[in-house]
């Protein structure tokens, strides 16, 4: 063994023994989310093209236009979802790690040095707010069920409204469903439903409350998944408003 | 690595393998006969068999429920004993590091001594007075929850892979995901009355993690630590340290009656 060295200890940034391609699940995590921002980013400022017939951009709803006011509809609720997300437990740990490289992933070398406070200092201590988003986030999912079910009558040229289904009426149906998904398996909901309490027989709606908390750890199990697939929906939810509304595409029509 | 796969017949395998302590270390390398079956804690009972008679390492049960065979396979925090050989591609050199999170003894064998002094702070199970007949009464459903932490087997695989602990040594301040563990199973007890809450924010510095769940990653037993026991004893701490509703609740009414209906 030479003299004083460690030789058996790895050292250096991102070293590792591990053998698999774990760089890819933070580089696919980065692209997503940056794609997703880049693009989301163009259609709020755009303030054109978020409505047609019945459909509305998810982007946009609650629609809010004050007279008078310069500014994109989208930026007066983007707030919500957008802190809503960024608050979000899943995507804490999926930006710590593509973003902030803290850990790039699990047992390789990080790339920084012992400055890190985790979430106990400014910025990040600010996700310990993240119940307020929640509340709001399910106030944007009736929002959003108004948006889809509104999005079967279709305006006629008198005024009128028609009951139909176009295929925009089902990726509207589908969207709110994955959202409903992603925002009702809210780790802050799972505690304000029932995980705060430790002795569930010991109050009147205990059993009720244990209910409910099982059924939103259904959906807190399967949360990243939801969290992709709802970001995804909304994303596509805009897109195909964007297609009808500037005429690229005529929506499909059952009846 | 593959999932398991059927072996046949004896291959030989390079192994490497950590020597040295804390101050002097280097990576050996030994070839060893690999036998169907086989896992890495026999590779290395192998080695100190024939090859290398002082080589240290821990173990015990030899059936992952002692939790000390502990140690990094590949890059990955493993148990030896549960780590099949045949599971690695057949020409694959296989490296056997110890914890990188605890100083080394030698060659395998950690310290991880710390980890019993964080246990300490943590107040032990206080159970509410017996009924009047003499007897404590709870119901399955509620104990569920607790029971999935008490499937740790202290292999500290967890508070290993952790990168507050194993890059950034925070040992001073933060207690790690065994303990977390540890605290939630006492915490969310229904029988038990005391209060966490203040001891989980401070001197095991929950804010520090940042839920990236390398430890759920890693768990031999399985547990949800990241999701089941850290994230809701984070919201517990923000209901009484961060939540401004919450704060003036607890102000105006106090703090909830033991055992907590919750708060
Ligand atoms: S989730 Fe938290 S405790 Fe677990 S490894 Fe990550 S930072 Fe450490
Ligand atoms: S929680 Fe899991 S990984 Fe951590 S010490 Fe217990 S059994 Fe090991
Ligand atoms: S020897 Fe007991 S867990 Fe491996």
């Amino acid at each position: 063994m030479s003299e004083n060295t460690n030789e058996g200890v790895l050292t250096g940034a991102l070293a590792t023994d591990r053998k698999d391609a774990w760089w890819v699940g933070p580089l696919l995590t980065a692209m997503g989310l940056g794609a997703f921002g880049v693009y989301s980013t163009i259609r709020a400022f755009a303030n054109a093209d978020y409505e047609w017939g019945p459909y509305l951009s998810p982007f946009y709803s609650p629609l809010i236009r004050i007279p008078g006011l310069n500014v994109s509809p989208a930026f007066l609720i983007l707030w919500a979802p957008a802190g809503f997300r960024a608050t979000c437990y899943y995507y804490r740990k999926a930006y710590y790690r593509a973003f902030f490289q803290h850990p790039t992933a699990c047992a390789v070398n990080e790339i920084h040095g012992h400055s890190y406070r985790g979430e106990t200092s400014f910025p990040f201590i600010f996700q310990n707010i993240h119940r307020y988003f929640m509340y709001v986030a399910v106030l944007f999912i009736g929002i959003l069920w108004y948006d889809a079910i509104s999005a079967f009558f279709f305006p006629a040229a008198d005024g009128t409204r028609h009951f139909g289904m176009g295929l925009g009426s089902l990726i509207m149906v589908v969207n709110v469903l994955l959202l409903g998904s992603y925002t009702f398996g809210c780790h802050s909901l799972r505690h304000v439903i029932g995980g705060k309490m430790d002795c569930f027989s010991c109050t009147s709606f205990g059993k009720v409350q244990h209910k409910t908390w099982l059924g939103v750890s259904w959906f807190n199990n399967r949360h990243m998944l939801f969290a992709w697939c709802s970001l995804f929906s909304v994303g596509l939810t805009d897109f195909y408003v964007w297609l009808c509304a500037t005429g690229r595409i005529n929506d499909f029509r059952f009846f | 690595m593959q999932p398991a796969k059927a072996e046949t017949g004896t291959i030989s395998r390079l192994m490497r393998v950590f020597r040295g302590d804390k101050n002097r270390s280097e990576l050996k390398e030994f070839t060893i006969k690999q036998h169907p079956g086989m896992v890495v804690l026999d590779a290395i009972h192998q080695i100190q068999a024939d090859q290398a008679g002082d080589l240290a390492c821990r173990w015990n049960c030899k059936a992952g429920k002692c939790g000390s065979c502990s140690a990094e396979i590949n890059g990955r925090p493993r148990l030896m004993c549960m780590t099949r050989m045949g599971d690695f591609e057949p020409g694959e050199t296989i490296t056997v590091r110890p914890l990188k999170a605890f100083p080394v003894i030698k060659d395998l064998v950690t310290d991880v001594s710390w980890n019993y002094e964080i246990n300490k702070k943590i107040k032990p199970f206080t159970p509410k007075p017996k009924n009047a007949d003499g007897t404590w009464r709870m119901q399955q459903y509620e104990i569920d929850r607790v029971q999935e932490f008490r499937k740790c087997i202290e292999c500290f695989l967890c508070q290993d892979v952790c990168h507050v602990l194993r890059d950034h040594d925070k040992k001073s301040e933060f207690g790690g995901p065994r303990f977390f563990v540890r605290a939630a199973s006492l915490e969310m007890h229904p029988l038990d009355t005391a209060d966490r809450v203040p001891m989980i924010k401070d001197s095991l510095g929950v804010g520090l993690c940042n839920i990236t769940k390398c430890c759920t990653e890693v768990c031999p037993e399985s547990i949800t630590i990241t999701d089941n026991a850290i994230i809701p004893l984070k919201e517990r701490v923000v209901s009484r340290y961060f939540d401004p509703l919450a704060v003036l609740w607890h102000k105006i009414t106090g703090l909830p009656k033991q055992p907590r209906g919750g708060e």
